[in-house]
């Protein structure tokens, strides 16, 4: 067997050969589309009959579903709006406090002011309805799980699975089953917001004391009263968690589907505002659809805390809710025309905004463009096509001598010589770089690309992810989505590298410095809490439509893991090793460098895991702003009703993701 | 009878719990050991043969009776298998060979429906960690067992109610455990493991979770308690003081073997080997052998002074020093009375000075 150093050192010789021989050889560096498998068209022709089958009870399911949307949506534009975020502002009080009660009323009278409370309300109905079955599905999967251990593990694969694959993936068939309309919405949002329910189920069951589970048995309770009187209200607080995090994914997922459009709903309007360039509308509805999100995490989450006190008692809360709701009935039978809601205000309010921002915009545009081309020319586009197809006349304004090729060989062999000796990783690492710059990532002969995943694999996850990596290889090469995917490799590596660098640095600030970390939490807080979607918005103003604008939104989803992981991993750092460190005369940058980074190392390494996660999830939502990656064939898939180009194409993203993850895991 | 019990003075009383032959054995395949019916198990050749092929033998060979209104400690040091034995004799888990009786019944052989019914009725236990559940007050946490049972809602705040005023704690019945001390959370333990009258109680380290002024006020009470209640207790600790202070009888284990079974005073006195002797060194022996430990039946006609059977050693000095040579003993609690003489409990407290002097 040949040691690990050995066998990569074999490989870059390989991939060399490869780059050296591709001039030759075109269909190394392109696979040749006449290799490929038409895998779509085989899942179309055999899944779609099952579909018409299906179509009858799916097309019924959704009549079934459609009926109480229909009366919680009349409900919640019947009651006159003031007596809704009076209530709102109860639940706020209830669950935390003033603080949050404040907050409550600002949002939602700059929702009303904005002109978007119908719209609010209306996606408010539909995660309100995804809620109780996405709920109750993972409380009894979980439960499941927990019961039988033995199904645990598949459990959870099942679930990174549904998280990961792409959410535009499972709407396809979703479309097909349910036709246009709320209810595949409805239910995307559920089969999104399940799996945090069971995880946080099967995390809390596990995580009862041992004793108050053996106390009960020997108060003699039988399995059903051990469960349900001992196990569920000793994991309440997790549980609500659980509902927490199911309700955030709901709302996320509700607004992303709105892409399929026909439902009055906020995500629709920030979607057709984004279509139609009006930056000031989108903005304003992108906000609305924040002050929902913090709203509803506030307020879930003030509830699951353990230890909350409440200013608002039981009985107090109960006869104020019930004045509202009667107060509210009351106005309607008395007036049942006037809505209460200022018509004109919002929409000047948007042209304004409109106006304002587009003077910005004009005003700092030759800033931003300077920026956007200097980034994509020095930047991204040598990294996806590599030097050698950067340095032409027409890109860079000269064309590349062999003595300069000779030159970039002699400086990276001669790093990788020097560093052999001390750190041999490294310089095959440098290697690498070196020979993947050259090329440009979308370029490198895909031969090379196999075999360096499938060793990487191997190495790390044995048979296991050997076999999972040759099947998420095969879907991508055999369906013909090479391309893509190697602009999705670039895309998510790119924004990974500099996540991690000033995600990085920031968070070693934040970690050094308590000012800046007071400053920076409630940036990660709200950054965390926004739907995916959001994100689009300013990056879309700032840069129009592009691969640049897909790469700040997916860098501004992906930046909180770095930052949060970095400082926790530096303040967590065992107090008594710092004092030793100190006591024996170390510096602050030595205490940083030779104590606390190799020390929050596993911590760190959690945190590049989350960001490629964060990334890959992003890719298929930066796909609506322009890109030509996986994500793309996605949302093409989606436009055609592609069942088959979905399927393939999300699976390839899902699988890419889980490897990703196990492959960092250790 | 084993010879285990030749030297009880609890012999007449009738024996609670029978505990014959036990093994628990952790590992990948421990039943593979004790399939085969009939064949007499060498315990020592099969504790090894077990060590040797990956498994952990925690509980070997142990075998006790516990009597009718006794406090039964089992005591050693942390991972000698303790809990693992009092978890096999309540059945939260269950023990890979021997025989369990509680009142003649098989324990071992009950239905989950038998034993649901045992531990309603007869079993109470007490955790080291208390084991309450953290969204009951303190009254619905004594009154957990009897809702289980499906007894009505004032009725078992009623009995919960007479509970906790006997531990103590009333005033407190609606604070939820986070807002108690230590103390006074093992205080709701015990009245909830109180709550359904059983005849036999577990108490599994119950005091090790609090500091030692505390502890030592428990443990008064908890004598307290015993002398009204006068249940069947197996009480688990790993403190030789708490120990001796508490028991009618000790166990003790070392690695999942019992090596001495006895009164503390036996076990003081005549420790079974080096291990034990080593162990209970430290303890101040005229606090903790009674008068009537010694007290022997032969009347001795020169007894000049008495004295009650359950008092220490320590309360006997002063009278020999001032002069007294011969006591007569009261029968106090367990112990039948007689008579005692100051050369013999100079003896034994000379032993102890001696074994001291051998450690330090
Ligand atoms: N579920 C288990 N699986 C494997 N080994 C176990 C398990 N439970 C206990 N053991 C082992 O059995 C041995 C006895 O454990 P036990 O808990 O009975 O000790 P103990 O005397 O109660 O100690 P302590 O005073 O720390 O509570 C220990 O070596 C322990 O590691
Ligand atoms: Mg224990």
């Amino acid at each position: 067997m040949a040691s690990p150093l050995f066998r990569w050192l074999l490989l870059f010789l390989f991939c060399l050969a490869l780059v050296l021989a591709s001039p030759f050889l075109p269909w190394l560096a392109a696979f040749p589309q006449g290799w490929t498998l038409p895998l779509a068209d085989v899942l179309n022709t055999w899944a779609l009959p099952v579909f018409d089958i299906l179509q009858g009870p799916g097309r019924a399911l959704a009549a079934g579903l459609d009926l109480p949307l229909r009366g919680l949506r009349a409900a919640l534009e019947w009651l006159p709006w003031p007596a809704l975020a009076g209530i709102v502002v109860l639940l706020a009080l209830r669950a935390s406090g003033w603080q949050l009660a404040v907050v409550a009323i600002i949002a939602q009278a700059g929702i009303v002011a904005g002109g978007y409370w119908p719209q609010a309300m209306n996606t408010l109905a539909i995660v309100l309805m995804s809620l109780p079955p996405a709920v109750l599905i993972g409380f009894a999967l979980g439960a499941a799980a927990h019961r039988w251990p033995r199904i645990e593990p598949a459990t959870v694969a099942a679930l990174d699975v549904m998280q990961t694959l792409p959410a535009f993936a499972y709407l396809i068939p979703l479309l097909i089953l349910f036709g246009f309309g709320p209810a595949p919405g409805l239910v995307a949002g559920v089969v999104f917001a399940v799996p945090p329910m069971v995880r946080n189920t099967i995390l809390g069951l596990a995580r009862v004391p041992a004793e108050v589970v053996e106390a009960a048995q020997m108060c003699g309770a039988t399995s059903g009263q051990l469960f349900w009187l001992a196990k569920v209200p000793a994991a309440r607080s997790q549980l609500l968690v659980g509902v927490n995090q199911t309700v955030m994914a709901s709302l996320s997922m509700v607004i992303i589907v709105a892409v399929i459009g026909g439902f009055n709903d906020i995500g629709w309007e920030v979607l057709s505002a984004m279509r139609g360039a009006e930056l000031g509308r989108s903005l304003m509805s992108g906000l609305v659809i924040v002050a929902m999100a913090i709203l509803l995490d506030r307020i879930t989450l003030g509830f699951a805390s353990p230890g909350r006190t409440t200013i608002l008692g039981q009985k107090k809360f109960r006869i104020a809710f019930g004045a509202f709701v009667i107060a509210g009935v009351v106005t309607r039978l008395i007036l049942p025309e006037v809505t209460f809601l200022p018509d004109a205000l919002g929409r000047n309010l948007a042209r304004s905004i409109d106006a304002t921002l587009m003077d910005f915009v004009v005003a700092t545009g030759p800033f931003f463009a300077a920026l956007r081309d200097g980034l994509n020319y020095g930047l991204m586009l040598p990294l996806r096509i590599g030097l050698l197809g950067a340095a032409t006349p027409t890109v860079w304004g000269f064309t590349l001598m062999p003595w300069m090729i000779a030159a970039y060989a002699i400086v990276f062999a001669g790093g990788a010589f020097i560093l052999w000796r001390r750190t041999p990783t490294l310089a095959i690492a440098i290697l690498f770089v070196g020979l993947a710059l050259a090329t440009g990532i979308t370029r490198f002969p895909w031969p090379g690309v196999v075999a360096m995943a499938l060793v990487a694999a191997w190495a790390s996850g044995g048979p296991r992810l050997f076999a999972m990596t040759s099947g998420a290889l095969g879907l991508i090469i055999f369906g013909g989505l090479w391309a893509a995917f190697t602009q999705s490799a670039y895309l998510t590596a790119l924004a990974v590298v500099l996540c991690v660098l000033i995600g990085g640095a920031l968070g070693l600030l934040a970690a050094e410095n308590d000012r800046a970390s007071a400053i920076l939490r409630p940036i990660n807080d709200a950054l965390q809490t926004m739907p995916q979607f959001v994100f689009l918005i300013p990056a879309l103003m700032l840069f129009r439509v592009g691969e640049f604008t897909a790469l700040i939104a997916i860098m501004l989803y992906a930046i909180v893991p770095p930052m949060r992981y970095v400082e926790h991993g530096l303040r967590n750092v065992s107090p008594a090793l710092v004092e030793a460190a100190v006591q024996m005369g170390a510096t602050r940058s030595q205490l940083l460098w030779q104590v606390k980074l190799p020390l929050a190392r596993p911590v760190i390494r959690l945190g590049i895991n989350q960001t490629i996660m964060a990334a890959i999830s992003m890719l298929v939502i930066a796909a609506l702003v322009g890109t030509r990656d996986l994500g793309q064939q996605v949302f093409i898939a989606l436009g055609k009703a592609d069942l088959g180009l979905g399927l393939v194409a999300g699976f390839a993203i899902a699988l890419l993701a889980l490897i990703a993850d196990r492959l960092l895991r250790d | 009878m084993p010879e285990t019990d030749q030297n009880s003075i609890d012999r007449h009383r009738n024996v609670k719990l029978q505990c014959r032959n036990v093994w628990k054995v952790y590992g990948p395949r421990p039943d593979y050991y004790f399939d085969a019916k009939g064949y007499r198990i060498e315990p020592e050749l099969l504790a090894a043969r077990l060590t040797a092929e990956g498994h952990l033998p925690a509980l070997i060979d142990a075998s006790f009776d516990v009597h009718e209104g006794e406090i039964f400690v089992i005591m050693g040091l942390s991972g000698s298998g303790k809990s693992t034995l009092v978890r096999c004799l309540s059945r939260l888990i269950d023990a890979n060979h021997g025989t369990i009786q509680l009142d003649g019944q098989d324990l071992l052989a009950a239905t989950p429906r038998e034993l649901i019914e045992i531990r309603r009725h007869k079993m109470g236990m007490v955790f080291q960690s208390f084991g309450l559940l953290p969204h009951l007050t303190v009254l619905e946490n004594t009154a957990f067992p009897l809702k289980l049972q499906g007894m009505g809602l004032a009725e078992r705040e009623a009995r919960a109610r007479e509970m906790i005023r006997l531990v103590g704690l009333d005033g407190r019945e609606a604070s939820y455990p986070s807002q108690l001390s230590g103390g006074q959370q093992q205080r709701v333990g015990i009245a909830r493991s109180l709550a359904v009258g059983p005849d036999l109680w577990f108490l599994d380290e119950p005091f090790s979770a609090l500091d030692p002024l505390i502890r030592r006020q428990m443990q008064d009470e908890f004598l307290r308690l015993q002398d009204q209640l006068k249940k069947t207790i197996v009480f688990i600790t790993h403190d030789i003081m708490e120990a001796c202070r508490l028991a009618d009888r000790i166990a003790l284990m070392r690695n999942g073997r019992i090596i001495q079974i006895g009164t503390p005073a036996e076990i003081l006195l005549s420790p079974a080997d080096e291990y034990v002797a080593e162990f209970t060194a430290e303890v101040a022996l005229a606090r903790v052998i009674r008068a009537g430990d010694l007290a022997v039946a032969a009347p001795m006609s020169e007894a000049t002074a008495e004295i009650s059977a359950d008092q220490p050693l320590e309360a006997l000095m002063s009278k020999i020093g001032a002069g007294h040579r011969h006591f007569r003993v009261l029968p106090a609690g367990r112990y039948p009375g007689g008579y005692v003489a100051a050369d013999r409990i100079l003896a034994v407290l000379g032993h102890e000075a001696a074994t001291l002097a051998e450690v330090g």
